[in-house]
């Protein structure tokens, strides 16, 4: 049993906290936008890695990504909804409700089917956006900044500014909850279930319902990223949001995090972004490249990813 | 690019009538013929090599790629070196050999061999990986301009078949499919090899203690499959301007095949492509709008009623 | 009232008969062994009075409520618990893990499964399982690197955390070696005895069966060939013919004698 005084919670929140005031302070434009975007895909790297832990991978999670991304966006676009507190929780509700019912068909399925399943649910979405004129099929369409309990800014900067605070905020909030969500009994099903799940249908618990359970947590948590993505892009586009690569991504920076704590896909996330920019500058017609390598550089050497190294430099102290 | 518009899927016939019916029907089947038979090709390796070595190889795509690039190069450099439009067909043997060759033994040996302990779904991370490292390698290696390589599909005429012309080269793909389904049926069925490779596809173990060289055979059968990828992108390549991004398509609807048709069954692939092929064909002419997704319904429909696809080997009971 | 009773049992997997007319009626605090050679249908009945299997024809009743048709936890959940052949146990987990997840459970449904796992007096009484199964030094050991005796103790301790009234072991002692099946058991038996619940164990060797139950059930090719207590059980002639063997000697209190405990020489 792990002995030693939790720190993930007060990590957390320094650690976010200091991020959204360094925002606001001293780094630069380009630093934030960089860790906006990683901050919101890490939301939805979270709920994987719960799923991950309870030895499921989706493939197909930019369908909740896209859909809580689609939503804030048609939100706006049609109906002239920018408000953030309003639009954002309607996406997650939108991603939630989802998860709950394709939830009672994939919850009976392990490993590689599972995989695909989730892949081929995506890529219905996928292929209905594409062939939606309304909503522009393959080029998208614009999403206008939000304004936050009605207030908005003329200068775009500050908006960024507000909502990468205000996203550093949800993140923190995200992650202690399900950093406690992992305190609890249905958490500690996620290892139990993977190692055996005869046994802990002996013990009494219903699987599928616990399965169910951290589908509809991860839906909602990448409605809540795609939507935040969204935001922080001014864009929605289904090669961007729902197309299968998408999902490869979001299971690569899962890979890349490391399943050791909730705090792991931030800091993975920021790493990918960064990786991926910067390949893409240097690099254009080799970024892929880098990101494949590492990725399998990571699956050889690293299975347990960044986070791991994090474990190793603060090394923790059995009572 | 789309192959699927590369085929030139007719798009929906305008009139009534029954003759007009009657051409549209022809037209439907002939068209999912079509597709259905470049799909068997494409993903007839695939299922033989997860069958053989439970591996999903995302980098199927690639050998798909690097097959209609090399050969649409191959083609033209044959070409303009003066040789006639019929004897470039020579060129597509060549390159799918080579590609076949070259790249299954280069990914077999140097990273496959060493993973075939790992869980399934993380050995789809791996080629997922390598997908996207062979994509920059392709890139690196061609550049970024597309290939016309038309020359076999002008040598052969065309002709009209209920209404429509038709390029007589595309018709060839169904007599190709056909035949490669014909001569897997018998190398599996009536050759010792195959008896080998059957053996192996039901219970590695088993086969191992029976003293089957199981690397050898894995090596083979890598290179068969990559072979049979390389191929199917080697004889569209004449039909569509080959260019970036040429492999992301297929690979997804690869995966619709062979999961439609029980991973692992070399019938169930011949199932799967005439499913989706039809699908789609059916799709492009009567239901525009689902053209896309309809293939990933089907998918799944199948997943929640058969998992295991519709012809998968049988598996032994756990407890 | 009987606590467990199994009314024409049968099963079938196609053509294979697996189990025909099981008859058996269990009272209360009864210590019961079951006996067969492999593929008797020992693990079968077993399986269909846990909910694992369906039975083809036939009705399970506990404590007199038809059970027959439900799923696993449900059964775990009214009182009827099991341990396994092969230990099953969450590899990768500590021993003190594995006990929380085992109470976390018992203690935790629908929405109390929300809460903390570890609360108030949740880890002594984890102590106290570890305690009285005598595993407390291998507590924080992972499940995976535990002797094998070590996870059968922790696999039973786990089914008895939700204190059930009947517990099924399948092969407690199978994989463990001839000097320490004793150990093992006088550990579990006593527990078990003190907890008063109603044990039935699949076993292969009949010095254990001899020593710990009060009544034997010998089972030949999916039936019921005898029902009695262990004297009468164990010489008895269709039980010697198709179960034990025709030689078998008594292991003597202290005695270093090998004890040869035959199996059928019918399959």
């Amino acid at each position: 049993m792990d002995r030693t005084r939790d720190l993930t919670m007060p990590g957390l929140i320094v650690g976010l906290g200091f991020c959204a005031i360094a925002g606001i302070t001293f780094l630069p434009d380009w630093l934030v936008n960089i860790l906006t975007i990683s901050f919101a895909r890490a939301l939805a790297v979270v709920g994987l890695m719960v799923l991950w832990r309870t030895g499921l991978v989706s493939f197909g999670h930019a369908l909740y990504y896209g859909l809580g991304a689609y939503t804030v966006a048609i939100l706006a676009k049609e109906f002239g909804i920018t408000e953030f507190f309003i639009s954002v929780p309607i996406a997650i509700l939108v991603s939630a409700t989802l998860g709950f019912l394709l939830g009672f068909i994939i919850r009976r399925y392990r490993e590689i089917f599972f995989a695909m399943l989730s892949l081929a649910f995506s890529m219905v979405l996928y292929g209905v956006l594409v062939k939606t004129e309304v909503l522009g099929s393959t080029d998208g369409f614009n999403v206008p900044s939000p304004s936050f309990l009605g207030m908005r800014s003329e200068d775009e900067v500050v908006n960024d500014k507000i909502l990468y605070v205000v996203l550093c905020f949800v993140g923190m909030g995200v992650a202690l909850a399900v950093h406690r969500y992992l305190k609890s009994t249905l958490g500690s099903l996620t290892t139990a279930i993977r190692d055996n799940e005869i046994r802990v249908e002996y013990l009494g618990f219903s699987v599928a319902w616990a399965i169910h359970v951290k589908y509809v947590m991860s839906a909602a948590l990448a409605g809540l990223g795609g939507a935040m993505l969204s935001l922080t892009l001014g864009q929605v586009d289904p090669d961007s949001m729902v197309n299968w690569p998408v999902s490869g991504e979001l299971v690569f920076v899962t890979i890349l995090s490391g399943p050791g704590s909730v705090a792991a896909p931030f800091i993975g996330s920021v790493i990918f972004e960064l990786i991926r920019t910067y390949a893409f500058e240097w690099l254009p017609h080799a970024w892929q490249l880098i990101v494949g390598g590492t990725l399998l550089l990571i699956i050889f050497f690293l299975p347990d990813g960044v986070w791991s190294l994090v474990r190793k430099l603060a090394p923790r102290k059995e009572a | 690019m789309n192959p699927a518009v590369g085929l030139n899927l007719q798009g929906p016939i305008a009139g009534g009538g029954t003759g007009r019916a009657m051409d549209l029907f022809i037209t439907i089947v002939i068209d999912g013929l079509e597709f259905s038979s470049y799909l068997f090709i494409v993903s007839v390796g695939l299922t033989l090599i997860f069958g053989v070595m439970k591996i999903l190889n995302v980098a199927h795509g690639n050998f798909y790629a690097w097959g209609a690039y090399s050969a649409a190069y191959l083609i033209g450099v044959w070409s303009e070196s003066g040789f006639s439009d019929i004897s470039t067909f020579a060129m597509i043997p060549v390159a799918t050999i080579g590609v076949g060759v070259v790249l299954g033994v280069i990914l077999e040996r140097t990273l496959l061999r060493h993973m075939y302990h790992r869980d399934e779904v993380v050995i789809v991370l791996a080629t997922f990986a390598t997908f996207l490292i062979l994509e920059d390698i392709l890139l690196l290696t061609f550049g970024v301009d597309p290939y016309f390589a038309y020359q076999p599909m002008v040598a052969l005429d065309a002709v009209e078949i209920g209404g429509i012309i038709r390029d007589v080269y595309k018709l060839t793909m169904i007599g190709l499919a056909i035949g490669i389904g014909v001569v897997l049926w018998f190398v599996l069925t009536q050759t010792k090899w195959g008896r080998l490779l059957t053996a192996v596809i039901y219970d590695r173990e088993m086969a191992t203690t029976m003293g089957v060289d199981v690397s050898m055979v894995y090596l083979v059968t890598f290179v068969i499959g990559a072979m049979l990828g390389a191929l199917g992108g080697a004889y569209i390549a004449p039909t569509v301007s080959v260019a970036p991004g040429f492999g992301i398509d297929v690979i997804v609807l690869s995966f619709a095949v062979v999961v439609i048709g029980g991973m692992g069954s070399i019938p169930g692939a011949v199932i799967g492509a005439l499913a989706v092929g039809m699908a789609r064909a059916t799709a492009v002419h009567q239901f525009p709008e689902v053209e896309l997704f309809v293939v990933f319904v089907v998918m799944a429909v199948v997943l929640v009623f058969r998992p295991e696809g519709l012809f998968a080997p049988a598996k032994a009971r756990k407890i | 009232m009987a606590i467990l009773e199994a009314k024409g049992l049968g099963k079938s997997f196609g053509a294979v008969v697996a189990a025909k007319d099981i008859n058996v009626t269990v009272a209360p605090h009864e210590i019961i062994g079951i006996i067969g050679a492999n593929g008797a249908g020992k693990t079968t009945f077993v399986n269909m009075v846990t909910g694992y299997l369906k039975p083809s024809e036939g009705r399970i009743l506990f404590e007199g409520d038809d059970i027959t048709d439900l799923e696993p936890r449900t059964i775990t959940r009214l009182g009827i618990c099991r341990s396994f052949q092969v230990a099953q146990v969450f590899m990768t987990m500590t021993v003190f893990q594995n006990l929380l997840v085992a109470i976390g459970i018992a203690e935790g449904t629908g929405a109390a499964s929300f809460a903390r796992l570890v609360r108030n007096d949740t880890e002594e009484k984890v102590w106290e399982v570890l305690q009285r199964f005598q595993i407390d030094n291998y507590a924080h050991a992972v499940a995976s690197t535990l002797p094998q005796g070590v996870r059968k103790l922790l696999d039973i301790a786990m089914a008895m955390v939700a204190s059930p009234r009947i517990l099924l072991l399948d092969e407690p002692t199978s994989g463990i070696s001839v000097e320490e099946k004793f150990d093992l058991m006088d550990i579990v038996m006593d527990v078990l005895k003190r907890e008063q619940v109603t044990v039935l164990f699949v076993e292969h060797d009949m010095e254990i069966v001899a020593r710990y139950v009060s009544r034997v059930l010998a089972f030949y090719q999916g039936e019921i060939i005898c029902d009695a207590p262990p004297d009468e059980a164990l010489v008895d002639p269709k039980v010697k013919e198709f179960v034990i063997g025709e030689e078998y000697h008594r292991r003597d209190a202290g005695a270093a004698d090998e004890v040869v405990a035959g199996e059928a020489s019918h399959a």
